[in-house]
């Protein structure tokens, strides 16, 4: 399971945690979240700026 | 305090309150100022006692004439303050709990005022005039409500933006908290941007506009994000219906215990208010454009995509919305810490002239059109001109590539220029 952070605001993307508000169920991929979704705090950066934490 | 230049990779951890850091020696002059802001809901009753102490019905009035007369010399006589936090205490300034609580009182202050308003268009003996004076001044509020539900509904704490929804239901506008987030900050400064006025666009031009695009948007961010969930849009899931069932509710509720003659005030507030803030989105980014990059994506929004001011009076008013570049960069960052950018283009006045200017198109051409050809050094074609405008417009100021026309001479605001 990984997880992505919006560069602009720190939201973090977890995998095992998804999104369920936004339709991302716990367990989503990265993959299946479409490219141009924005960060669901801040708007700013959209999914292709995020950046994968270690 | 120096005015910085740009936004720093310390954003990265604004809305992530981190270690107790005490300022050493930094003091916020505007700390307590904050406070002046509760003054707005409480319009009704100040007001109410204008009217008790002097016997003039022309008091119901007193909110348009603080908002619209007051404020915009307020903002003349008190001048500008363009200091920032230093970036070492944004965060000990963010996790201070005391800014919150200027904003959260609002909300009871908002509908005690409503409330009390209800009671006296039914049992307050108002002639028709002074009841719609009343409804004019309840609209301030409900008007400067939509700034308030703005701050707290871009927070990540689901109480915050559940205050929002609440502070949004006496305009019918929980839509809002919808589009501005997903909608708007993705969208600013482009033409698909409904809340984005062009050049040459008119505010009568613009309110039909951003008023029905701001809908259409919110409800098709919701019908995109249900369909993810496999649901329709018909279900109580959707926040926009939610939050306009809150607005039904309440209005149900005001007209059951006072009766149906609050209903064409509870309207008037609500449609004024909300314009209230339309005319506010009309000025932020007025002529104003992201170019497109080679992969065909828009620029990131900079500080030159909004206007700015730092007229103390509206800032204290508006929770500094007026420092709107920085609002844009970092949207989660609290109102208390948001910076001025040398850069960011500035209006000549605080947000509470310009409304004025505004509602007055012949005024606000000829105090913007010029200063966005500035901004574009004369290249137009940078500008996010209004189609209907636009052969007006070049040929007014020169086509792309041309110098700028200066401006006239004739802009009654200039004197107040920093």
């Amino acid at each position: 399971m990984s997880r992505y952070r919006c560069p602009a605001c720190g939201y973090v993307y977890d995998e095992g945690l998804g999104h369920p508000h936004e339709g991302f169920p716990a367990g989503t991929p990265w993959s299946e979240v479409p490219d141009e979704w924005p960060c669901p705090d801040c708007g700013v950066r959209d999914k292709i700026d995020f950046e994968r934490l270690p | 305090m120096s005015a910085v230049t740009s936004p720093s990779d310390d954003d990265l951890a604004s809305g992530h309150p981190g270690e107790t850091l005490q300022p050493a020696r930094w003091r916020d002059r505007k700390r307590y100022a904050w406070l002046l802001g509760l003054i707005v809901p409480l319009l009704p009753f100040i007001s109410w006692g204008l009217v008790e102490l002097t016997g003039l019905g022309l008091f119901w009035l007193y909110g348009p004439v603080l908002i619209f007369g007051v404020f915009p010399l307020l903002d003349v006589l008190v001048g500008l303050d363009a200091s920032n936090p230093p970036d070492s205490v944004i965060k000990w300034l963010e996790q201070d709990r005391y800014y919150r609580w200027c904003t959260y009182l609002f909300l009871p202050l908002q509908y005690a005022g409503l409330v009390f308003a209800c009671w006296m268009w039914s049992h307050g003996s108002l002639s028709v005039l002074e009841s719609i004076g009343l409804a004019l001044t309840v609209a301030m509020v409900a008007g400067v409500a939509i700034n308030t539900a703005h701050e707290l509904g871009h927070k990540r704490a689901s109480s915050e933006r559940w205050l929002s929804r609440v502070a949004l239901a006496q305009t019918g506008y929980g839509h809002f908290f919808i589009e501005h987030n997903r909608g708007h900050h993705v969208r600013v400064a482009t033409p698909e941007d409904p809340a984005s006025a062009r050049l040459g666009e008119s505010f009568y031009a613009f309110w039909p506009r951003t008023v029905s695009g701001s809908l259409r948007s919110a409800w098709e961010l919701e019908r995109v994000r249900l369909q993810r969930m496999s649901r329709g849009v018909w279900t109580i899931r959707n926040d926009a219906l939610s939050a306009w069932a809150m607005t039904v509710a309440l209005f149900a509720a005001l007209a059951l215990i006072f009766g149906p003659v609050v209903l064409p005030y509870l309207l008037i507030q609500a449609v004024v208010g909300f314009s209230l803030l339309e005319v506010v989105n009309y000025l932020e980014h007025y002529g104003l454009r992201r170019s497109r990059r080679e992969d065909g994506r828009y620029e990131r929004t900079a500080p030159e995509h909004s206007w700015n001011s730092n007229n103390v009076a509206s800032n204290v008013l508006l929770y500094h919305l007026q420092r709107h570049s920085d609002h844009h960069a970092n949207p989660l960052r609290r109102y208390q810490a948001l910076r001025h950018f040398d850069e960011a283009p500035q209006l000549p006045t605080g947000y509470a002239g310009m409304i004025l200017a505004a509602i007055l198109p012949p005024v606000w051409q000829r105090v913007m059109d010029h200063r966005v050809v500035e901004h574009y050094a004369g290249d137009l074609t940078r500008a996010n001109i209004s189609p209907r405008a636009r052969a007006r417009v070049l040929a007014r100021y020169g086509g792309p590539g041309t110098a700028a026309a200066p401006g006239t001479g004739g802009d009654p605001l200039a004197g107040s220029t920093q």
